[in-house]
């Protein structure tokens, strides 16, 4: 652990302007700045990835890091930060850490086949109001990883689940619905994510505030799946 | 001298692309995956383009600077995409949405591709929702609908206020399936840094991995940039802080014109500077404009906290000015506008830059409830930057930069003056003219990425002869050598000052010179700053560590060493145009109202500069504009 002096930081700045600051000294005084994934700082595109005080993206609920201001610190407080920790999240420097196995989960199965050409018409898919909306709230998980972040197990489940929830909702997951469920917790397994024993540390680190009843959804769909699939399908799935 | 054929073709407008399409060539379906397509960008362009090569059977490799695909800047967007579907039966049709998107671009777009846009338009939302995208539903489950900028019809399309995100994720999903079955490799953290060009024929790209610093050359049959805009050249913008213009720069100076630089767009909707520390822009989204309603204070200097300003003391300046459309005036005109009362000293908040955004009568009107239900997002947004609660005071805003129209040239299969480079989304010029009206991007990222690459790009396939290269090949041997020497240079410099320093200086300058109003005095002063700011970069720039690890400073060093040669030639750009047109604004040409004076009869043109060699001016061709079908005239919003 390094301790850096950031004097003159005012409330109204976000976190990160204050580490750019920081580094801006730090590149002033002739050394190299401390690295750290950010991009829109704007809360929605899931990089910013900061454990704040051993909370990750830091105190505020529903925030991701590059929308705490510094007014949610005490003047003189020292802070601590540090990457994301989980097993299947190298570090790669400093902050940065590899979040490359969300995408290898998504690759499992969080799409709906549809290649391009030949859709519908929207409107021929009728969907009730409270449907889409409860699908939206799922849909909004940014990828961020704090789930992982903050979980004592390291488990992905609601990163994997809200992506089932949204399109196990919809119907137009109805026909991959099933398979999705297995594929994809398959490889949260493979990628060495934990278990899920609902401790709910996730939902409370979420910046999106997802609900971890996309994990129940997750729970009963994968149980259905491997039901009616029969054991080895569990097995089968790559 | 670089040839600009447009490749429009013959015909009437509305049999234009489908007739195309007939005559173009094909690929034989088992030939396709003989193919290498080369994809820069993951955002909608990109993304979209990638999963709809690939489940044709081409191969595709994409790269991306980010650590995952899904972080394109695409994902910010929150207001919504038009279709021309005419579900609310208020009068749209593909016509109408291909008429106000040339008038919004004030005439400065070709009629051909605009028109096919809006053609296409009705498709795209067709194809997101059987991806899954969870647009916002009516109660008996049909798609919703509201009203953005420019238009008089409800045909945005949304979901929540993260319409860009749920877009983007479609195409993100569509593209993972395909990386799963193998048609498309991605490369993360992969920076392109130039392009090869064997022959006069853009053959493959060289990169560099932004985790080792390793140098790579990437060969193929075709290159596409879908790599976004040049916002950024103004430090302070609304779009992501590692949006940039290496990728179109590098090919600019390996032979691609670049179009209309000038050409950029100040959304009048974005939270107002706090600070000197200030790192980029926030957006609130078009649509809040549906709902809420823009005033200042009828007096300069009332400095009265915004419960206390009566309604009659209140002016409610867009719907003074422009009766039909008032709050959704579109946003060049708007921007202007919110600048005019700033101006005259009765702009709010502390630094006299801002105005509000009303929503009490709204929320009298309709409930709290179903406010939070269209913007509850953007009004968080708002409230965890500012600190203070819009559902109780007006929210402050101010105008800031956010969308570059201007950008490499392409013709109308969106292949640039380089055979074989195709630029895709907002990376290339066509389609919004001078001003790109709400929720069209969105629409043109898709309909690129898609409809139209995936047909284009078949065409220049199946006519070209493309000999094997191999990364031996003395082109490619000789660009890592450039790519390899530029990056030392950056490196050894050793000066005093940051990067950051000079881009926001630059980002000033650009600002003041060449911002919402400029003038031919303003423009000459920023021509002679920008090269002294440069010179002074390239002498004393600090850029810490090594190119062999993973290093954010050098990173934005390349950056910011393109900013500093593309802001000059947008300067050039606005100078020679002597007219006002869209966003661009010259304050020597303008109505007794204070509006655009467009020069129809001597700049109804596409502007597109052609890289000469270091320190040379660019040289700058014309594609004339006709408008056949959409009349030329003033635009109008009263």
């Amino acid at each position: 652990m390094v301790t850096y002096d950031a004097p003159g930081i005012g409330p109204d700045m976000s976190f990160l302007e204050m580490l750019d600051v920081v580094n801006e000294r730090l590149i002033e005084r002739g050394d190299v700045p401390v690295a750290f994934d950010h991009d829109c700082r704007e809360g929605i595109c899931g990089s910013c990835s900061l454990m704040i005080d051993g909370v990750a993206h830091g105190p505020m609920p529903g925030t991701a890091t590059c929308q705490l201001h510094m007014r949610s610190f005490k003047d003189g407080a020292v802070i601590s930060v540090e990457p994301w920790r989980a097993r299947a999240f190298p570090v790669l420097r400093d902050l940065v850490v590899d979040r490359s196995a969300l995408d290898r989960i998504i690759q499992a199965g969080g799409f709906i086949s549809a290649p391009t050409g030949g859709a519908p018409d929207g409107n021929t898919i009728l969907i009730p109001k409270e449907t889409v909306d409860t699908a939206m709230d799922a849909a909004q998980c940014i990828g961020c990883g704090a789930c992982v972040a903050a979980c004592p197990n390291g488990s992905a489940s609601l990163f994997t689940a809200s992506k089932l929830a949204h399109l196990g909702l919809l119907p137009q997951g109805q026909p991959e619905r099933y398979r999705r469920a297995l594929r994809m917790v398959a490889r949260m397994d493979i990628e060495q994510f934990g278990g899920c024993t609902l401790y709910g540390e996730c939902q409370d680190a979420c910046p999106k505030l997802i609900s971890i009843d996309t994990i129940t959804r997750l729970n009963r769909d994968f149980l259905k799946a491997s039901l009616s699939e029969g054991r080895g399908a569990v097995a089968k799935a790559d | 001298m670089i040839e600009l054929e447009s490749k429009v073709p013959a015909g009437p407008i509305e049999l234009k692309w489908d007739k195309h399409r007939f005559e173009m060539k094909l690929v034989n379906p088992a030939n396709k995956r003989k193919y290498t397509i080369l994809m820069v960008g993951s955002g909608l362009g990109g993304a979209s383009a990638a999963a709809s090569l690939s489940e044709l059977g081409y191969n595709v490799k994409c790269f991306c600077f980010q650590d995952s695909p899904r972080r394109a800047h695409s994902i910010a967007a929150q207001g919504g995409i038009n279709a021309a579907k005419n579900y609310r039966n208020d009068g749209d049709s593909i016509y109408r949405l291909f008429y106000d998107t040339v008038k919004g671009g004030d005439f400065r777009s070709r009629e051909a591709n605009v028109y096919r846009l809006a053609q296409i338009s009705v498709e795209i939302i067709d194809q997101c929702v059987a991806q899954g995208v969870p647009f916002a539903r009516e109660y008996g489950g049909v798609l919703a609908n509201r009203s953005f900028g420019g238009a008089q019809v409800s045909r945005t399309f949304y979901a929540r206020g993260q319409t860009g995100q749920q877009l983007l994720l479609g195409a993100y999903q569509q593209m993972e399936k395909e990386i799963a079955r193998g048609g498309v490799t991605m490369y993360p953290r992969t920076e392109m840094l130039d392009l090869i060009v064997i022959d006069g024929y853009a053959r493959g790209i060289v990169t560099r991995d932004m985790v080792t610093g390793q140098v790579a050359t990437y060969l193929g049959d075709a290159v596409v940039l879908g790599t976004g805009g040049y916002g950024n050249v103004f430090y302070l913008s609304t779009n992501a802080k590692g949006s940039n213009a290496t990728a179109i720069w590098r090919a600019y100076k390996r032979g691609a014109a670049f179009a209309n630089p000038c050409f950029t767009q100040i959304h009048p909707t974005c939270i107002p500077v706090s600070g000197d520390y200030q790192s980029k822009l926030t957006l609130m989204s078009e649509s809040l404009r549906n709902d809420g309603r823009v005033w200042v204070p009828k007096k300069a200097g009332d400095r009265r906290p915004p419960s206390q300003i009566a309604d009659n003391e209140r002016d409610y300046y867009l719907e003074r000015k422009y009766p039909s459309f008032g709050n959704l005036a579109p946003r060049d005109i708007a921007s202007r506008a919110a600048k005019e009362v700033c101006d005259e000293g009765r702009g709010v908040g502390e630094s006299g830059l801002g105005v509000y955004l009303d929503f009490a009568d709204a929320i009298s009107r309709l409930g709290t409830q179903t406010i939070r239900e269209r913007y509850g997002n953007l009004f968080e947004m708002y409230q965890r930057i500012t600190d203070e609660n819009p559902y109780e005071a007006p929210m402050r805003i101010y105008p800031a930069v956010h969308y570059t129209m201007g950008g490499l040239w392409v013709d109308y299969n969106l292949m640039s003056t380089i055979p074989g480079l195709h630029v895709i989304g907002e990376a290339n010029f066509s389609d919004h003219g001078a001003n790109r009206l709400g929720a069209s991007a969105l629409m043109q990222g898709l309909a690129d990425g898609y409809f139209v690459l995936p047909a284009t790009i078949g065409d220049y396939l199946a006519s070209s002869k493309l000999p094997k290269v191999g990364t031996d090949h003395p082109d490619c041997r000789r660009v890592e050598a450039e790519v390899a020497a530029f990056t030392r240079r950056l490196l050894d410099i050793r000066g005093k000052r940051t990067v950051d320093s000079f881009h926001r200086e630059l980002g000033k300058i650009m600002w003041d010179y060449c911002g919402m109003a400029r003038n031919a005095t303003g423009l000459k002063k920023a021509l002679n700053l920008i090269p002294e700011l440069r010179a002074e970069f390239w002498r004393n720039v600090n850029v810490p560590g090594s190119d062999a690890e993973l290093n954010q400073a050098l990173e934005k060093a390349g950056r910011v060493a393109d900013f500093l040669e593309l802001g000059e030639l947008m300067c050039l750009d606005a100078l020679h145009r002597d007219e006002s047109c869209g966003g661009h604004f010259r304050e020597e040409f303008q109505t007794e109202d204070g509006e655009a004076l467009r020069d129809d009869e001597h700049f109804a043109y596409v502007a597109a500069w052609e890289y000469k060699g270091p320190d040379r001016t660019p040289a700058m061709q014309k594609e004339p504009l006709e408008f056949e079908y959409v009349h030329l005239a003033q635009r109008s919003y009263k």
